[in-house]
């Protein structure tokens, strides 16, 4: 089995930390569910996946969780960004946005605006 | 940070075994629910709802294994499931575990015995803070061959202010003195030191203080400092000791300080490690020599503490600057031919002394014997290969890969080789007591010797390298398994065990030429011991004991009852005439510690200035000068080959006569009649104390060279004078006799007691006794190189074995198919033999070449006997052939007899 490239993996734990603190607490299910909302059909994750990040991510600190009750009654476990999970994010995103920024700057030069 | 956060919580995990496993399917099961829902609400029927939410999930297996991973530490995982399988593998299979553990432990044990040894002598010679900076100077002079003269009061001065040495002070090599007003007069080893000699090593006193170097004055200060060891025997640990006075030779010191229990003085002898009293002095004025540049404080030692940070190369480029602008300074002292200059050697290297080629050639022994038992194993270990192809194959079969395969192999030869090393350990451990009784009481630092862990962890580090590298190469090979060719073989070993033989034939040759040098080195000590045992010594040491006692020579030389040699005679002729009237004695004479044959460690040679013969001061070639009575020489049987021996006649008042050996006579008068040539035994021609001109010494008579300084070399040059006109301090009463050795110490003790009660008398030995003390470091090592080459001849003859039976085993088909054709059973015999002589052929010749090279490298330690010895290496070389026809012989009348219709029916 090849191991997904760390970039991607990267990514979706940005995606998991955004999702946390636009919607609070979540559980695995609802996060899944958002991730693939938002992104459409463009990243075909398998949902599975999700559950070894979270315990990654839970593990560094970032979030924490606890069984709770869902919307309909049903036992789920809950999802919920922490103070530094909260810092990794704005660290993340801002080293996001600068790499972005990088690479869309290649993309825009033209042949004649080079010297 | 997080990295490690996270990897402290999954060794928290796999510590207490908390699996989230139950957490992760809960999870799973909720989420499914989850979906199955959303897709119902879709529109979806029941069944496909479902089916679409697990296809969205994914492999769950995966997720599991994924999840698993993040939780655990699967690197630790694997090894403890390797281990559990090693212990099993190993359990299954419990004779080859005993003998591959045995080997082990055999080869690691004795290695680490020698280590220990090596570890207490060599790398910590030391006991005090940063030792590196200690540094032991000697003062030389090439120019006339004279090596570690001394050092004169002014240039102790001149290095002081030199800016190399934080601090440098003067210290005895340890000498007798007499405590009295005890039950019985003591006789304790002693240093003189300059005040500052503690603050060089940098060990304070545990009770008190040292000297402090502010009140140093130039003769003795009349303060002493004792050893934690004295102060509990003799004065019972006695808080109120400080302030105390001790009578030591007369004079009344005053107890300052206690050293500490752990303080051991540094010096090559356990006599120096012993002392037990340090006496302040300044060695620069009455009793010693007024302080001149010519003026050398012969039997002294200078140690020093080097500026921090300063090497001892750079600090020896400083010093040899300095020399060289004294030598410019001062041209009459310092006389170009001499050629003076002073040597920084570090005080570890002085301290281990000459022990240390000995210790290092056992450690390259053991490392052999270590070697070859590694080599064993691995060979055991390949002979299980052929036995475990097919567990191999299938496993490959299964999807193992091949580095999972060797780790795992690797994991099962670590373990094998931990608890081999563990069990090494364990047996040195609960032998220790005995195993120290077996090294030499001459050994420096034996007092140091432990099993500490330090050397826990050297064994344990030799049990894991050695696992490594020696069970690397077996589970490459083991793992290089044809897979179609082993599992097609039904029953059968594995084929493709062609490799696998030929590196076992390889690994035995080299256990045989290992074995051979082993072998060869032994012999050759085993020769120089029993060359150096055979010698005729030159003197007759049978039946002779010696006694010793300490006349005590007070700083005051007024006080000094036995000042004189006239005075000390009378004290003398009384000991001698009681000791004649002992049961048993024969004869009686009595000498200094320096004519105490083999007995002293500190030869203190003077120098020798001959009339006639232009000295200028400090070029005089040293001579030893031991002191004796009359007797003296028929007693121990040397034979007067010229002139005549002292007799009663020659006294104080008549012209003073020396003896000399042959070796002095060819070294000092070649081509010349030594009788009548007139010397003396100092440098400056007018006595000290009574400020007259020195007499010259006339020699009389030339006696027979004997090995009384070293077994090992008969000529060295001597010169006797009387003790009827030379008074001595240090006394050695010899006597010949039947005697009981057990009885002569109280025996003795009564009778010189009964003239002066205030003597100590001690150190009650035969001279066979001191005689075989003399070579024990000799017999120690001998002894264990021979036990390490006997040990590394059975395990060779054991590898030997194990590969010929293996052999034979891999041949059953074709000596079955070669019998069934007629072949005859003498040339299977033969055959078979042969393979075993081959080997032992090429081992035996990598052997010899091997051996040549240590043994020129142990030239050294050797005596009468040249490292090329054509009978060692022809006999060894026999003896190793031998051993290996007989290992092989076995396996091949098993060849010989085998039944060709059983073997081939097996197949």
């Amino acid at each position: 089995m090849k191991e997904k490239p760390d970039v991607l993996q990267g990514t979706l734990a940005l995606m998991v930390l955004k999702t946390l603190d636009v919607l609070g607490p979540q559980h695995g299910w609802g996060i899944a569910r958002r991730i693939e909302q938002i992104s459409g059909d463009l990243l075909a994750v398998n949902q599975g996946t999700l559950y070894p990040l979270l315990l990654k991510l839970e593990h560094e600190g970032s979030i924490a969780s606890e069984w709770g009750a869902s919307k309909n009654n049903r036992r789920a476990r809950f999802y919920r960004l922490t103070g530094a999970g909260r810092k990794q994010l704005q660290a993340e995103t801002r080293e996001w946005e600068q790499t972005a920024a990088i690479i869309a700057r290649f993309f825009n030069v033209k042949a004649e605006d080079l010297p | 940070m997080r990295f490690l956060r996270r990897f402290l919580i999954r060794l928290s995990n796999f510590v207490t075994r908390r699996s989230a496993d139950q957490r992760l399917r809960e999870e799973i099961a909720e989420h499914l629910a989850f979906q199955t829902e959303e897709n119902l609400r879709a529109g979806m029927s029941p069944t496909e709802a479902r089916r679409q939410a697990v296809l969205k999930l994914g492999a769950a297996e995966a997720i599991r294994q994924d999840h698993h991973a993040e939780q655990s530490l699967p690197l630790v995982e694997n090894l403890l499931f390797d281990l559990k399988y090693a212990v099993r593998m190993l359990g299954r299979s419990p004779g080859f575990a005993f003998v591959a553990i045995a080997t082990i432990a055999l080869g690691i044990g004795a290695t680490t015995a020698i280590y220990s040894v090596l570890d207490a002598t060599l790398l910590h010679p030391l006991p005090y803070p940063n030792p590196a900076e200690l540094i032991r100077i000697q003062d030389d002079l090439p120019g006339v061959g004279a090596q570690g003269v001394g050092i004169s009061i002014p240039e102790l001065r001149d290095l002081q202010s030199s800016g190399i040495f934080q601090s440098t002070s003067i210290t005895g090599t340890g000498a007798n003195v007499n405590l009295t007003g005890g039950e019985q007069p003591l006789r304790l080893s002693f240093k003189q030191v300059t005040p500052n000699y503690f603050a060089v090593l940098g060990v304070d006193a545990q009770l008190g203080r040292t000297f402090d170097p502010h009140d140093a004055t130039p003769g003795y200060n009349l303060e002493v400092v004792i050893s934690d060891g004295l102060w509990r025997r003799e004065f019972a640990a006695d808080p109120h000791i400080l302030g105390k006075t001790l009578r030591l030779d007369n004079d009344a010191y005053q107890v300052v300080g206690v050293m500490p229990r752990a303080f051991r003085d540094q010096g090559s002898t356990s006599e120096e490690q012993n002392v037990e009293l340090w006496l302040g002095a300044g060695f620069a004025g009455l009793p010693f020599p007024p302080p001149l540049r010519g003026s050398r404080l012969g039997s002294r030692v200078v140690v020093a503490r080097l500026k921090p940070g300063l090497s001892i190369a750079a600090a020896q480029a400083h010093l040899d600057a300095l020399v060289e602008s004294l030598k410019k300074q001062y041209p009459e002292e310092y006389p170009a031919h001499t050629a003076w200059t002073v040597r920084l050697i570090p005080l570890s290297e002085s301290v281990v002394g000459s022990i240390r080629q000995s210790l290092i050639l056992l450690f390259g022994a053991v490392g052999l014997v270590l070697l070859i038992s590694c080599v064993n194993v691995a060979n055991l270990l390949l002979a299980r290969a052929s036995a475990r192809g097919r567990e191999i194959a299938v496993r490959q079969a299964l999807g193992a890969e091949r580095t999972r395969l060797i780790r795992q192999l690797l994991t099962e030869s670590l373990l094998l080789f931990l608890l081999g090393g563990i069990a090494g350990f364990a047996i040195l451990f609960s032998a220790r007591k005995f195993l120290l009784q077996l090294v030499p009481e001459s050994l420096p630092h034996l007092n140091n010797i432990s099993i500490s862990w330090g050397v826990l962890a050297f064994a344990l580090a030799v049990s894991v390298v050695a696992g490594t590298v020696f069970g690397l190469a077996p589970a490459w090979l083991m793992s290089r398994v044809d897979l179609i060719g082993t599992l097609k073989q039904e029953g059968r070993g594995s084929n493709g065990s062609r490799e696998r033989s030929r590196a076992r034939q390889i690994l035995v040759i080299g256990e045989l030429a290992l074995s051979l040098v082993l072998m060869v080195s032994a012999g050759l000590l085993l020769r120089s011991f029993w060359d150096l045992y055979k010698l005729q010594p030159g003197f007759n040491p049978e039946r002779v004991m010696a006694v010793q006692t300490w006349l005590p020579g007070p700083n005051d030389p007024a006080a000094d009852i036995y000042r004189t040699a006239t005075e000390e005679a009378v004290l003398l002729r009384e000991i001698l005439r009681r000791s004649r009237t002992l049961p048993g004695v024969e004869e009686a004479a009595v000498g200094d510690r320096t004519a105490l044959p083999l007995g002293h460690s500190h030869p203190s040679p003077l120098p020798l200035v001959r009339e006639g013969i232009e000295t200028m001061d400090n070029q005089a070639p040293q001579i030893d000068s031991p002191i004796v009575s009359p007797e003296y020489f028929h007693l121990l049987a040397m034979p007067l080959l010229r002139g005549r021996l002292f007799n009663d006649q020659d006294l104080e008042v008549t012209p003073q006569v020396a003896i000399i050996n042959q070796a002095a006579a060819r070294t000092y008068w070649p081509g010349q009649d030594p009788l009548g040539k007139r010397v003396r035994l100092s440098l400056t021609s007018r006595d000290v104390s009574s400020s007259g001109p020195l007499p010259w010494t006339t020699i009389i008579g030339v006696i027979a060279d004997a090995r009384t300084e070293s077994l090992a070399d008969s000529g060295i040059p001597q010169l006797y004078r009387s003790v009827y006109q030379r008074p001595a301090k240090s006394l050695a009463i010899f006597l010949r006799g039947q005697l009981d050795p057990r009885a002569v110490s109280a025996q003795m003790r009564e009778q010189v007691q009964t003239v002066d009660p205030e003597l100590p008398v001690f150190q009650a030995e035969t001279l066979d006794d001191v005689l075989s003390s003399s070579l024990s470091v000799r017999r120690f090592s001998m002894e264990m190189v021979a036990f390490f080459a006997a040990t590394a001849l059975l395990l060779a003859g054991l590898g030997i074995y194990g590969t010929i039976s293996y052999l034979v085993n891999e041949q059953r088909r074709e000596i079955a198919i070669r019998l069934a054709l007629g072949a005859q059973r003498g040339n299977i015999l033969k055959m078979v033999l042969r393979r075993g002589l081959g080997l032992a052929a090429a081992g035996a010749a990598l052997g010899v070449a091997g051996a040549l090279i240590v043994s020129h490298l142990m030239a050294g330690l050797l005596f009468g006997v040249s490292p090329t010895d054509l009978p060692t290496f022809a006999g060894v070389t026999v003896v190793l052939t031998a051993v290996a026809l007989a290992a092989s012989y076995i396996p091949a009348l098993r060849a010989m007899r085998l039944d060709p219709i059983t073997a081939l029916h097996s197949e």
